[in-house]
């Protein structure tokens, strides 16, 4: 069998591999998302975990007396930045390519 | 005869797999090649022998290639990853070096480049993954410098561990000058002695060095042999009071040296004490770094954003960088007017230091 053959057939519909969320949200005190711009084939759940989260951060920093006015998680090929917003956040979604400035 | 080593490849395409093992088949240590179509075919047979090297694809069914990474890089530290994927996004490409594999391959080139990329498999396979100076395997920095020095070399040796980077000067076998962490000569040696792993390569020599150093090295060698041994075993209580003291305030120079306001190393829950300089909240500030560590890395696992790096953080007060090394997680707090894109390179230098 061709190896061209083999190469083309890779291309065929299959299962995907999930793409990092990018854009910004804002989430209330309980955690609930208020706006998104962060694309809606991203799983919403996700977007949840992620504003849940960042809640708690800000909360255990408060907890120990140490409240913060930003946050900033720094994964491998994500950073998350959030801002406090009276008790809720403002949260921004970075993917982190090759060409990424930090 | 040595055994063969066992190469993994993992693709959801049966027909491509077959054109792999025949492929492969051919690389000159000839590798007994195994294949699996699924994910949790793949880590099972990784649970039951011990394989060298792991091929996988990115675009698969139930539980892609990239959680798969994912799951090996914390279960089989010691597998050598390839990525062979058809998708020529650089995203997957920052993602799978993020999650630590040795190497990211197109299918498409695979075709193109083969000798080059038979080449790499072939060095995958045969790298050894033994501790020690990286060139020299199981190597202490006292054995690579006495070397050196029998050659009767001339040269500057350049050693990194991790952001740490420092010089030893070598002239005709004899060590004129030493340089690290801020300090220099015979200090700065025996700070570089201390240092357990890291990279070491060879620059040419600078004959024009101001020479810093006389003693012979065989003595400085034995002198810094004899103090890390009464560290680490300190004999009497007055030794044992001094080693601490001596480390107490090589850390707060080492923290006024950087300028950061405190630091608290956290080692996990129930495994040691936790240790800071600086502050007097320990209590509260561990806290919140644990729990701030934790629920990062779960958060990351869960949106498969790759390993933990570091978390920062502001008020009008203080800035905070929460750094992981080893089991540990350390706290560094920043003055306000700290320059923001340095803090990450000082905190790690200070991290890194630490504990050396």
């Amino acid at each position: 069998m061709g190896f061209l053959k083999k190469i083309s057939q890779l291309f065929r519909a299959r299962a995907g591999v999930r793409q990092l969320p990018l854009g910004s949200m804002t989430v209330d005190r309980d955690g609930q998302i208020v706006t998104t711009t962060v694309s809606s084939n991203y799983p919403k759940a996700l977007l949840h975990e992620i504003g849940k989260d960042v809640l708690v951060l800000f909360r255990e920093a408060r907890t120990a007396e140490m409240p913060l006015a930003e946050v900033s998680v720094n994964f491998g090929s994500l950073r998350i930045t959030a801002r406090e917003l009276r008790g809720g956040a403002i949260i921004f979604l970075f993917p982190q390519t090759a060409h990424s400035t930090t | 005869m040595d055994t063969p080593h066992k190469i993994l490849i993992l693709d959801d395409d049966a027909d491509w797999l077959d054109l792999c093992r025949e492929i492969f088949a051919q690389l000159p240590s000839k590798p007994e090649i195994r294949t699996a179509t699924s994910s949790a075919r793949a880590l099972g047979m990784l649970d039951s022998e011990p394989f060298r090297l792991l091929i996988c694809d990115l675009k698969m069914p139930r539980m892609d290639g990239l959680q798969v990474l994912s799951v090996v890089r914390r279960r089989f530290p010691e597998l050598r990853t390839v990525v062979l994927s058809g998708l020529e996004d650089e995203e997957f490409r920052s993602r799978a070096y993020a999650l630590g594999v040795d190497l990211f391959w197109l299918k498409t080139d695979m075709q193109r480049n083969s000798k080059m990329f038979m080449d790499c498999l072939e060095s995958l396979l045969g790298t050894t993954a033994d501790g020690g100076f990286r060139g020299i395997q199981s190597k202490g920095l006292m054995d690579i410098i006495q070397m050196e020095c029998l050659s009767r070399s001339s040269t500057v040796l350049r050693v990194t561990r991790g952001p740490l980077v420092a010089k030893l000067w070598l002239l005709e076998g004899e060590l004129i000058d030493a340089e690290a962490e801020g300090a220099r000569g015979e200090v700065a040696f025996r700070r570089i002695l201390a240092w357990k792993s890291g990279t070491f390569e060879n620059l040419p020599p600078e004959p024009g060095r101001e020479r810093t150093i006389t003693k012979p090295i065989n003595a400085l060698l034995l002198e810094s042999a004899q103090a890390m041994d009464e560290i680490a075993n300190p004999s009497s209580e007055t030794q044992f009071f001094d080693a601490s003291h001596r480390k107490l305030t090589w850390k707060l120079s080492l923290l006024a040296r950087e300028g950061a306001e405190f630091v608290i190393s956290v080692p996990p829950a129930g495994q040691g004490e936790t240790e800071a300089l600086g502050t007097q909240s320990t209590d509260q500030l561990a806290a919140w770094t644990r729990r701030a560590t934790e629920v990062a890395r779960q958060l990351g696992e869960k949106i498969e954003a790759g390993p933990l790096l570091h978390v920062t953080g502001h008020n009008l007060e203080k800035q905070l960088l929460v750094l992981s090394r080893d089991d540990k997680s350390f706290l560094i707090g920043w003055p306000p007017a700290a320059d923001a894109s340095q803090l990450l390179e000082q905190s790690k230098k200070l991290v890194a230091s630490w504990d050396s």
